[in-house]
């Protein structure tokens, strides 16, 4: 594989990272402040910080580790987005502040605190429709070079159809993937209150997340008919596998077996979705400025990084597996009793 | 006053990296006293160190969820306000970045571990060895990250041709020759001004009459512990000075007011100036100090500030926040040091009202002396972002809009820094220490 090639695939795998992670986390937030509201909190609010607190930094870091991974990889990126995305980013960046540190506040410091809880969920879903943007934005027609200046495009990004089917469907989508998790994690616990609220939520969630799906399609068509004929004639088989996964774990979850396996289907729906829109993007990482061959860095950090890349992942990967043996896979531990 | 572009993003990166500096301090040298906390309790059987421990852990994962907030806020900052900057660093500092990001990691996974295993393992040791991946991983990022700043400071292993880089060595930029004196300046004033923070604490609850076992030896430990630091602050410094008259004499120059190039240089202490007649009024002359200072040796020549280009050199205002800087340490190190002198010989002499008076004192002291630290290192180095390569305002971001942003993330970090404090305050007050050790440790 070239070293290109190699490198956005790596990134794009965090980023896939994160998506998961992220939206059991924001979806989470969102949840742990509507049980509040409709005082169903004391039957699942427990178990959501249970899963959260010892990773909501983790999940933290898969974001860093994608930007800065970008910049090194692709430093061109950092000059277009960086000089476009000046206020978009800020905005998602005192969203993400809020978000963490209430969550600190409110899990560490204050318990039961309203108005903690309220930006805690409410960013929850402002956070993945600001950060989408950044897709959007790669697809093109939202930048422009003017002489040695680079130019955002806010106003007809804020009236495109396009990008709002993104944002769409990325509320929606961290919603059911955080409540099919959740699901899962509340079988595990063998919390049968809890399970039935959250199964509800992810069934309630699950249409939504196809029709935003297809929406996003007929929309692409309109705003970049490159990528959507790239879609269309090249990787169509990878959307189609996304949309069996889909199938089988809602089937599974709305027969109430085996959720675990729902969870790993819901895994695979987005990720064949995320690495066919990937696949069928490139070589553009910003339609018409960048690809991955006039933004690479030179031949010799790409190799550096490369190796560092490996090597931590060394570091990483057990570490990992320490942390989910621990909160995730231990029965125990779920259900509150250490 | 209008501000230009350039101004905003200036103002807007120092202020996120003055508020984030606050808490990345705590979060590199909070774990290390920790870690000792809990091994003396394990080795000594004794609850009072376990439980400094975990105290110490539940208010550190407050400030730790704010640095980690406000350094995703300046990793990305960097690119939005420094576009043009982060293009070249992109090429050529990428690998310290992204291992910094490998660190955090790390960092992150073993301190959620540590944070939910308090009583998990039948052998204590096994939940304190977990402390020693988080000290790792956090002293190791600000290693990396501060193998960037060193970047700025003196590049090397790169060539760049019209604003391009034709080659570059990724190792030769990252060890570059401010590496070595800024990590070990920046690491072991980070353990200082945490040891003084901690040491704030106990020394205050006890002048609030709670001299107990509890609050004694947490003062104990983190005195003892500031004195060490202290001294190794101290040779840092002197190495970091020996450094700068090596390899940025015009920085050492306008720290120092030095303005002609000359064998036995004074050091100057305080003083006013006079820029028009370069003319310093007040000021304490210490003989031929500078020449050692900055060679070790009392007649060396010292580059003085004449010998650069008016628009290459720093504002010297430096001078004053380097007064300040070192006025503090010095006291910070007299406090230590009477501390450890006192607990040997006059044990009667510890609990000295104005002795812990002054320890309180050395809490902010600390943090204040790592601010000035940061802000005389960084304008120092002005025009420059990257030494004799890039001028600051070549590569601040052309957008509108800076100004609006900084308005934001001010409220942002004052928002953050009242609820932080609040949220610790209540964290602390309403759950002393000594009914925390009664119920915890009761049988």
């Amino acid at each position: 594989m070239e070293i290109q090639l190699l490198g956005i695939t790596v990134l794009w795998l965090f980023l896939y990272g994160y998506l998961i992670v992220a939206s059991i986390d924001f979806g989470a937030g969102f949840f742990a402040y509507y049980g509040k509201v409709t005082k169903q909190d004391h039957v699942i609010n427990k178990l959501i910080s249970r899963y959260l607190s010892p990773v909501w930094e983790v999940t933290n870091v898969f974001f860093v580790f994608f930007f800065v991974g970008i910049v090194g990889f692709f430093p061109d990126t950092a000059y277009y987005y960086g000089t476009a995305l000046l206020i978009p980013g800020s905005v998602s960046l005192v969203l993400l502040a809020i978000r963490g540190s209430f969550y600190a506040f409110g899990n560490y410091g204050s318990r039961d605190n309203g108005l903690y809880l309220f930006l805690y969920g409410a960013t929850g879903l402002l956070i993945p429709a600001s950060l989408s943007t950044a897709l959007t934005i790669s697809e093109g027609g939202f930048i422009e070079k003017r002489g040695d200046t680079v130019v955002f495009l806010a106003k007809g990004l804020f009236t495109n159809l396009y990008s709002w089917s993104v944002v769409i469907l990325a509320i929606v989508s961290v919603l059911f993937i955080s409540a099919s998790f959740l699901t899962y994690y509340a079988a595990r616990a063998d919390d049968h209150k809890a399970l039935e609220i959250l199964r509800r939520f992810a069934l309630f969630w699950s249409p939504p997340t196809i029709l935003a799906s297809f929406l996003v399609f007929v929309s692409l068509r309109q705003h970049n008919v490159r990528h959507f004929e790239n879609i269309v004639e090249r990787y169509w088989w990878m959307f189609v596998l996304s949309l069996l996964c889909f199938l089988i774990a809602s089937v599974l979850i709305w027969m109430r077996k085996n959720y675990g396996t729902a969870f790993i289907f819901v895994m695979f729906q987005f990720f064949f979705a995320f690495f066919g829109y990937g696949a069928s993007h490139l070589p553009y990482i910003l339609d018409p400025y960048i690809t991955i061959y006039s933004g690479y860095t030179n031949e010799t950090m790409g190799i550096t990084l490369v190796i560092v890349f490996i090597l931590g992942l060394l570091l990483l990967i057990p570490s990992l597996f320490l942390l989910m043996r621990l909160f995730l896979f231990d029965a125990d531990y779920i259900k509150g009793k250490k | 006053m209008e501000f230009d572009s350039v101004m905003l993003s200036r103002m807007l990166t120092t202020l996120t990296l003055a508020f984030h500096i606050i808490f990345a301090t705590i979060g590199v040298g909070v774990p290390v006293l920790i870690s000792v906390a809990e091994f003396i309790g394990i080795k000594k059987n004794d609850p009072h160190y376990i439980l400094l421990a975990r105290r110490w852990t539940r208010g550190f994962t407050i400030t730790v969820a704010i640095g980690v907030v406000t350094g995703t806020c300046i990793g990305l900052q960097l690119s939005l306000l420094w576009p043009s900057f982060m293009r070249i660093a992109g090429q050529a500092i990428a690998l310290p970045l992204f291992m910094e990001t490998f660190a955090f990691f790390f960092e992150a996974i073993f301190l959620g571990i540590y944070l939910y295993t308090w009583d998990r393992f039948r052998k204590p040791i096994y939940h304190w060895l977990l402390s020693i991946p988080v000290i790792m991983g956090s002293s190791l990022s600000a290693f990396f990250i501060t193998t960037v700043n060193a970047f700025m400071n003196t590049p090397q292993g790169f060539e760049l041709v019209d604003g391009v880089i034709k080659t570059v060595d990724p190792i030769q930029a990252m060890f570059n020759p401010a590496t070595p004196t800024k990590t070990f300046h920046v690491l072991v004033t980070a353990y200082l001004a945490s040891a003084f923070v901690l040491a704030m604490i106990a020394a205050f609850q006890m002048l609030r009459s709670d001299v107990t076992d509890y609050t004694k030896k947490a003062l104990h430990l983190t005195v003892t512990s500031a004195f060490l630091f202290a001294i190794l602050t101290g040779i840092a410094g002197d190495l970091s000075a020996k450094f700068l008259a090596e390899y940025q004499p015009e920085k050492l120059a306008a720290l120092e007011w030095h303005f002609e190039t000359e064998k036995g240089a004074d050091l100057i202490l305080f003083g006013t100036l006079d820029e028009e007649n370069q003319e310093v009024k007040y000021a304490i002359h210490l003989p031929k100090m500078l020449s050692f200072l900055a060679h070790n040796d009392f007649n060396a020549e010292v580059t003085g500030l004449n010998e650069f280009p008016k628009d290459e050199t720093a504002p010297l205002y430096v001078h004053y926040l380097f007064d300040f800087k070192v006025t503090f340490a010095a006291f910070m190190t007299l406090i230590a040091s009477l501390f450890v002198v006192f607990s040997r010989w006059r044990k009667e002499w510890v609990h000295n009202k104005w002795l812990l008076r002054a320890i309180v004192l050395c809490g902010p002291l600390s943090i204040i002396s790592i601010e000035l630290g940061w802000i005389l290192a960084e304008v120092g180095r002005q025009p420059w972002i990257l030494r004799g390569y890039m001028k600051v305002s070549e590569a601040a971001t052309t957008s509108s809009g800076v100004g609006a942003m900084l308005w934001l993330f001010l409220g942002l970090y004052i928002m953050l820094g009242v609820i932080c404090t609040v949220v610790l305050r209540k964290m602390f007050i309403n759950n002393p220490a000594e009914a925390e050790l009664e119920y915890r440790f009761k049988d």
